[in-house]
């Protein structure tokens, strides 16, 4: 008879069916047994890549996606306390590690529940699955007379705890896609309001991020960028930081600059005064024209992101056409702690610690730049600032690295100023949008076509400043290589959600984007849905039908309007065109709508925006957002509702506010007075309605609420002025102007 | 020339060796005290992520030089309470979840806390004008309003 051991070596084995013998374990383990413990698999196909569970019955999960202070900590220990029937601080949760977790890919895009959540799902299903088999094998009963509940498993008046069965052991099982998941409707832990694991601490100065990550023997770092992006590094004076007390070491590698310190306010002081000579660089386009200039930007192919019926000739043979150019600001990232990265080199060995979403890529980046082999780089990752997106951690992870090895693999902790910030994180590249429609003679709209002019690329690895400085030669920042071979994020929601019979829908890749680019929240996403949702009500307003009416007539997915008819009640919505009657008071109010299917999580989303606007003063102030969501199945409903919340409220603040400022050389908002974000006086009140389907799959919470806030907020200021705003963000000037040119 | 500065942090006499007297507190209590309440943010005075209660009132620690400090009584976010005995307000911060990331958290409770101690009951424009200059990135700021209410409820 089969019976399952417990040892520390413990495997249970299956070949389809299930068979666990000690001979097996002993077989490919025994000259490991006399060794130290085996390396962990990161295997992602494996349940051990993700789980583990000890003698104390510990269950420890390990996660390639990473909580970006979006409360994914908490979402996943409920995923698995849920699949395994465990109390959640039975689970502890180890994320971003490349010596211990699986390569997930990089945490973005609202998919680490969506996918990142369910792949663990899988895997502690398929564990939850083998132990039961086990325990019913051992108690003589059919799996299906077990229960299971705070990891004991009981049945035929005996009972077993996991730990007792695997403690310590590994699992040495494939992922089984068709090991059942347990029912939604016997769910104790999602789906609910668990409370966020991390919060006690971050709000009583106990929880250590990375900024406050530090290694015996760390040394500090700080570097001098260039004075322009592209500048060559021409001379440097080191007599200048001579007397600043604890410099060790002015580094210089090509056009990479750097101090290291035994202070930080010592790196501080030496980067401040350091005096160093650049090159002229002026390769920026000029800020006035830009939008002319990503215009005339050589396109390298197209991509038609939908097509349906014929829309060229549609559009010709259309008795009424309509036209639009949207176009959307350069943005920086902006988190409110700058990058940090800690990076130390022992016997060729690199380790480097950051906030990094992305510590598999990054290591592969840092093996590139600092050409060692790829076993040689262990990345590891520690929650930093809010991240939304590719920002300056990778970066900083990269001057770290240099100045590590300028110092002999010491360990160097770099910290970016504001300005390094500000200036020098990725940007959210400027976009452009055409769009064409065709309305015939009973006012049906017959077809839709648009353009987006986009950089070509979409979801590569963003090249590290150091290794680009580093190399030498005056930095080319316009034309860099990035990964290749991913879909271009840029290009999402392009196509629109609804039903017309002709669309077509093409993305222009350009050969050139002013700055470095990477994604920020909800890329391409919004700034497409921008275009496409206020196109809408442009047709709405032309063919004088109610903006939520004319989507709701548009939109087959039962899903979709379901969700917009919840929005219509929530927000209160009046059946009307819009602009609303024109009582011509200074201060006027309005509403809009945006909505989004998004891609590539199927969220649904729709939104309200309730404004005033001040026709003296151009400005708008966002009072209310209505927010309807739904995102299959809710995991934790207040963690959605804090995603929902964060996103409406930051997008409020890139639609109003943010544009980044340069020169011909440079960005010149290098601060929060000059790249001015949302305050507590100016924040909407957001009012949510959550629509949970516990048995369809969870769906990305965040993003796809960003995608819908700008076309929002431009609807409402046409419902309240009868004005278009197209060009984010809507400043004060952009306001009077529109209202000036109607 | 190394020089010994005397603070009074968290209600405890410490003495520590700086290079720079002028050196801002921030970098003495995150360095040295190896605090982790304060934090950097923008170094400029414009985020608030760095506050500490001085005599009471909430200063940025990123542009307060040592020299400012002497004789004076320094409180962190770690003097408030802890997560086992949080302060009133650190309590109703947990209680709201108002929190993301979490990085501006500290700002925040300093000057809910400051603002609590002189005004018991704030109406929601009060606790706006006094968070003003507390800036949040992830957009907590509704939870974030709701937690200095609760906290003035509970009082």
């Amino acid at each position: 008879m089969l019976d399952f051991v417990s040892t520390r070596r413990g495997i249970l084995k299956t070949g389809g069916a299930l068979v666990v013998t000690f001979a097996l374990a002993a077989k490919p383990y025994s000259a490991l047994a006399q060794s130290s413990a085996p390396k962990k698999t990161v295997a992602s196909d494996e349940v051990d890549g993700f789980l583990s569970i000890g003698t104390d019955g510990q269950v420890t999960v390990y996660s390639g996606k990473v909580d970006l202070g979006t409360g994914l900590r908490t979402a996943l220990t409920q995923i698995v306390a849920e699949e395994l029937d465990v109390p959640i601080d039975r689970v502890r949760l180890i994320q971003g590690d490349t010596a211990l977790t699986p390569d997930q890919g990089v945490t973005a895009a609202s998919l680490s529940i969506q996918k990142g959540g369910m792949q663990i799902r899988q895997a502690a299903a398929t564990a939850r699955k083998a132990l039961a088999e086990i325990a019913a094998k051992r108690f003589g009963v059919a799996t299906t007379e077990l229960r299971i509940e705070d990891g004991m498993i009981k049945g035929n008046g005996m009972s077993v705890s996991y730990a007792g069965l695997i403690g310590d052991g590994t699992f040495s099982l494939k992922i089984d896609n068709n090991a059942p998941t347990k029912n939604p409707a016997t769910y104790k832990v999602v789906g609910k309001s668990v409370a966020r694991l991390d919060i006690p601490e971050k709000a009583t100065g106990r929880f250590s991020f990375m900024h406050d990550f530090r290694v015996a023997g760390m040394l500090y770092g700080r570097v001098v960028r260039p004075l322009a992006i592209g500048a060559s590094l021409e001379s440097v004076d080191e007599s200048s930081v001579s007397g600043v007390p604890g410099l060790l070491k002015v580094v210089r590698e090509g056009n990479f600059l750097g101090v290291v310190a035994t202070t930080e306010w010592g790196a501080i002081q030496a980067a401040r005064t350091l005096k160093a000579t650049w090159s002229n660089w002026e390769g920026l386009p000029d800020r006035a024209h830009l939008w002319d200039y990503v215009r005339a930007t050589r396109i390298k192919s197209d991509v038609v992101t939908s097509n349906v019926g014929d829309s060229a000739k549609a559009l010709s043979d259309a008795p009424k056409r309509i036209s639009a150019t949207y176009d959307f600001a350069v943005q920086t990232h902006g988190s409110i702690g700058p990058s940090c990265a800690v990076v130390e080199i022992k016997d060729g060995r690199i380790t480097c610690w950051s906030a990094s979403q992305a510590t598999q890529s990054l290591r592969r980046q840092l093996a590139a730049m600092m050409d060692v082999p790829l076993d040689d780089v262990h990345c590891l990752y520690i929650e930093g600032s809010g991240c939304y997106g590719r920002n300056g951690h990778e970066d900083a992870a990269g001057d770290a690295a240099l100045l590590s090895r300028a110092m002999g693999g010491r360990p160097v902790r770099v910290q970016w100023m504001r300005a390094d910030e500000h200036g020098w994180d990725p940007k959210g590249p400027p976009t452009l949008v055409d769009l064409r429609a065709g309305v015939d003679a009973e006012g049906r709209i017959t077809a839709w076509e648009s353009d987006f002019f986009i950089p070509e690329d979409g979801f590569g690895p963003v090249p590290l400043i150091a290794a680009t400085l580093a190399a030498g030669a005056p930095s080319a920042p316009i034309t860099q290589p990035y990964g290749h071979g991913s879909p271009n994020v840029m290009a999402t929601n392009s196509a629109i959600p609804y039903n017309l019979p002709n669309i077509k829908t093409v993305a222009h890749l350009l050969a050139e984007t002013p700055f470095r680019w990477s994604w920020i929240r909800s890329p391409g996403r919004m700034q497409n849905a921008f275009a496409n949702e206020c196109f809408v009500d442009e047709l709405a307003a032309f063919i004088g039908a109610d903006p939520l009416d004319l989507r709701l007539g548009h939109l087959k997915d039962p899903r979709g309007a379901d969700l917009l008819r919840r929005l219509a009640t929530l927000a209160r919505w009046k059946n009307r065109p819009s602009p609303r009657s024109p009582a011509q008071s200074d201060v006027m109010v309005g509403r809009g709508i945006g909505f989004a299917k998004d891609f590539p999580s199927p969220t649904y989303v729709g939104a309200v925006a309730e404004i005033e606007v001040d026709r003296r003063s151009g400005e708008i102030r966002v009072q209310r957002f209505f927010v309807v969501h739904d995102c299959g199945q809710i995991i934790n409903p207040d963690g959605v509702r804090n995603q929902i919340e964060g996103n409406i409220i930051q997008t409020v603040s890139r639609t109003l506010k943010e544009e980044v400022l340069f020169d011909r050389s440079a960005v010149t908002s290098l601060h929060w007075a000059t790249y001015p974000i949302l305050t507590f006086p100016e924040v909407p009140d957001v009012i949510i309605e959550l629509i949970d389907r516990p048995t369809e799959t969870p769906s990305g919470a965040g993003e796809p609420a960003a995608a819908v806030v700008p076309a929002a907020i431009s609807n409402a200021v046409f419902d309240a002025l009868g004005v278009r705003l197209r060009s984010v963000p809507f400043t004060p000037a952009k306001v009077l102007a529109a209202i000036e040119g109607h | 020339m190394p020089t010994s500065v005397s603070l009074d942090v968290n209600g405890r006499a410490v003495t520590i060796e700086v290079d720079d007297p002028g050196m801002p507190l921030l970098y003495a209590l995150r360095d040295n005290l190896e605090l982790k309440g304060p934090r950097f943010g923008c170094g400029l005075g414009q985020c608030g992520t760095c506050a500490v209660l001085l005599d009471g009132e909430p200063v940025l620690s990123c542009e307060t030089p040592l020299t400012k400090v002497a004789n004076k009584k320094v409180v962190t976010l770690e003097g408030l309470g802890s997560p086992e005995q949080p302060s009133p307000v650190q309590r109703a911060f947990i209680d709201e979840q108002a929190a993301q990331c979490g990085y501006c958290l500290n700002g925040m409770i300093i000057h809910a806390t400051a603002l609590l101690a002189k005004t018991k009951n704030p109406t929601v424009p009060e606790i706006k004008k006094a968070l003003a200059d507390n800036l949040c990135r992830c957009g907590t700021h509704l939870r974030i309003i709701r937690a200095v209410q609760r906290a003035a409820r509970n009082a």
